[in-house]
């Protein structure tokens, strides 16, 4: 039984020779992955433009893809928030203030950076949890892409999984980092050619933009909210009520746009790696400067069929989202939906490639990602402190079958126990929001102790579940959306959020307060296990700048970086 | 590194590219184009593809020999 897309021969054609390509890239790049440091860190050879793709495409994964195309559908364009304010700040930040101290550390990973600017406690704790993260982020992309296929082709659950399992595993175990980076760019480049057409179609059915801004006006209205409210992104944030989201602009800027973002473009070894990467300092920094520019348009992309959906389903025109046992329309069905409903066989055909391509490098990244800690930061460091690097490569090689069949266990986990998963990513989240903090003051405070750092990560945490334990989404129900720790003590919630989303925001604000606040008065009151001369190339004052002499002030990173945040303000202008 | 990924990406799509104009071609005034509008995709975007495919290819063929 499923859903209904019938795959013409053209289609399986134009998949198969995807996957040709995507194991042949692993078999081609064999015989230039010969130490650790090629498998680990593509032997710190890649040119910036190709390491920028990759940094973009490893976000790119199936929460993204799915997520915000069901997010357009449900709150419009306010969903470019989570990219024209939620990464591109973050992203500039990163490339200009952050990477001189990541790559010119020589640090392998990111847990590896934290080892050397504080400890060995803060560096475990970061390790343990960010591998333990990747293997499950890898394992939900993977039950979401097995789920998807059987709803919506028929396909066998068991066989999706494996087949994709498979083949992932056979690219990284082949060419190690490069394999996935190289795979990651020709999904960028499917994705942009396999949507592209859909937005073409869909925006020319519904009469253009202004079509679609006359639709989507019908759904404001039917759903309570000012005309508008799906078509422009900032005129309805003045209040929670306002707006689908239920989030006000200070909650939005300040926990998306501050804490959240960058946290995860900052610190995110997945996305990090990446730049890690890149063959000099200058295209290190340039990595995360060069993905920004399509991650701003991608909204355009991905955002807008799911408002091209929602406008044609409230539009009683032949296409209807479906809708869930409760009676709520299935927002995560857009993009397959829409592809079946604009898509003759052949382009459709590309459209699934490409969808399926963003699934299985969300994976790669997140295994290739847990390879480098899971070795360099967890193996050599408790395990095996002697190792070889011809010993190493080989555990590299064996922790990606162990990853592999990790994330194929986390996959069946879901389909038995979809509380735990939502358990464990709202564990993830504590440990992840006071993040952030930790590298600021890392990076820009040479008086930040390793106790600071460690004890501050630990209240930021705690803070965060506190948080969390002690208020409620407005209708939510169940420990897992909140107060778990006021009904334990027999209260009443201390506080009640418009939605789910104010409240993570909030959750993730208080979490790195805590976390910024604490590492400040534990390290005054700790003394320096570092000296000045230990951390040079670590922190900020203690570095000497990176200097590009030569180049035009466009080429510089500080310059793109200008450039890109000026062409981000005019994004948000053109649709306030 | 050795490999430029600009020959396999640019092999990939116009190999896409082939596909499609070939497809667009035999399918031409089919209904099945009655989903994009009337516009028969396969054709026109097999040959952006096709275009695409070339450009990377020669990108890569130029890269290569300056490397």
């Amino acid at each position: 039984m499923h859903a209904g897309i019938q795959l013409g021969g053209i289609d399986y054609v134009i998949l198969v020779v995807y996957f040709l390509f995507v194991l042949g890239i692993g078999f081609a790049l064999k015989r230039y992955t010969k130490t650790s440091e090629d498998f680990f860190l593509s032997g710190r050879s890649i040119p910036a433009w190709i390491a920028g793709l990759a940094f973009l495409s490893a976000n790119l994964g199936a929460q993204e893809m799915i997520g915000m195309a069901a997010s357009g559908a449900k709150y419009g364009i306010a969903t470019a928030h989570f990219y024209w304010v939620g990464a591109i700040p973050a992203m500039v930040f990163v490339g200009i203030f952050m990477m001189p101290f990541y790559y010119g550390s020589k640090a392998r990973s990111v847990p590896e950076y934290l080892k050397l600017r504080f400890d060995e406690k803060t560096r475990g704790f970061n390790a343990i949890s960010f591998a333990t993260m990747t293997v499950f982020s890898s394992g939900i992309s993977m039950y979401a892409l097995a789920k998807l296929l059987e709803l919506l082709l028929g396909w066998d659950f068991n066989f999706s999984l494996w087949a994709s399992a498979i083949i992932v595993f056979g690219y990284i175990y082949l060419g190690g980092l490069t394999s996935a980076i190289y795979n990651e760019v020709l999904q960028f480049f499917l994705i942009v050619l396999g949507f592209a057409p859909l937005v073409y179609l869909g925006l020319r059915d519904v009469g253009g933009w202004a079509g679609l801004t006359a639709k989507l006006n019908t759904v404001a209205s039917a759903n309570g909210y000012a005309e508008g409210t799906w078509s422009q992104s900032w005129r309805h944030m003045s209040s929670p009520a306002a707006n689908p989201m239920g989030v006000e602009w200070f909650g939005m800027v300040m926990g998306l746009g501050f804490v959240l973002s960058f946290g995860y473009w900052c610190t995110d070894f997945l996305v990090v790696q990446r730049a890690m990467a890149a063959n000099s300092m200058s295209a290190a920094r340039r990595t995360p400067l060069i993905a920004a520019v399509p991650k701003m348009l991608f909204p355009f992309l991905i955002i807008v069929p799911g408002m091209i959906a929602i406008g044609l389903t409230y539009a009683n025109a032949d296409f209807t989202l479906p809708k869930m046992a409760d009676g709520t329309w299935d927002y995560t069905m857009v993009i397959p939906n829409m592809l079946a409903h604009y898509f003759p066989p052949g382009v459709l055909g590309l459209g699934l490639t490409a969808l399926m391509a963003s699934f299985m490098s969300g994976m790669a990244g997140n295994v290739t990602a847990f390879n480098t800690v899971w070795t360099y930061d967890i193996y050599q460091s408790y395990i095996k402190k002697d190792a070889t690097d011809a010993h190493l490569l080989w555990v590299g090689r064996m922790t990606t079958v162990f990853g592999i069949l990790a994330s194929v266990g986390t996959a069946y986990l879901a389909t038995q126990f979809n509380n735990i998963m939502d358990f464990l990513q709202l564990v993830f989240a504590f440990v992840n929001a006071p993040l952030f903090a930790t590298f600021l003051l890392g990076m820009f405070w040479k008086r930040a102790t390793g106790h600071g750092a460690f004890f501050g990560l630990l209240s930021g945490t705690l803070a965060a579940a506190a948080h969390h334990g002690t208020t409620i989404p407005a209708g939510g129900v169940g420990w897992i959306k909140g107060a778990w720790l006021t009904q334990w003590l027999g209260m009443a919630p201390q506080h009640t959020y418009p939605s789910e989303m104010a409240q993570n925001f909030w959750t993730a604000i208080w979490a790195w307060t805590v976390c910024f606040v604490a590492t400040i008065v534990i390290s005054h009151l700790t003394k320096r296990t570092k000296t000045d001369e230990d951390l040079k190339g670590l922190v900020y004052s203690l570095t000497p700048r990176p200097k590009e002499e030569h180049l035009p002030w466009w080429k510089t990173p500080e310059g793109f970086g200008v450039v890109v945040l000026v062409l981000a303000v005019v994004l948000n202008v053109l649709f306030w | 590194m050795g490999l430029d990924i600009r020959t396999p990406i640019g092999l990939m799509f116009s190999i896409f590219g082939a596909l499609l104009v070939g497809y667009g071609l035999l399918t031409r005034g089919s209904e099945i184009y009655a989903r994009s509008g009337g516009t028969n995709i396969n054709l026109d975007w097999g040959f952006v593809l096709l275009v695409f495919g070339g450009v990377m290819l020669w990108l890569g063929r130029k890269g290569g020999k300056k490397g």
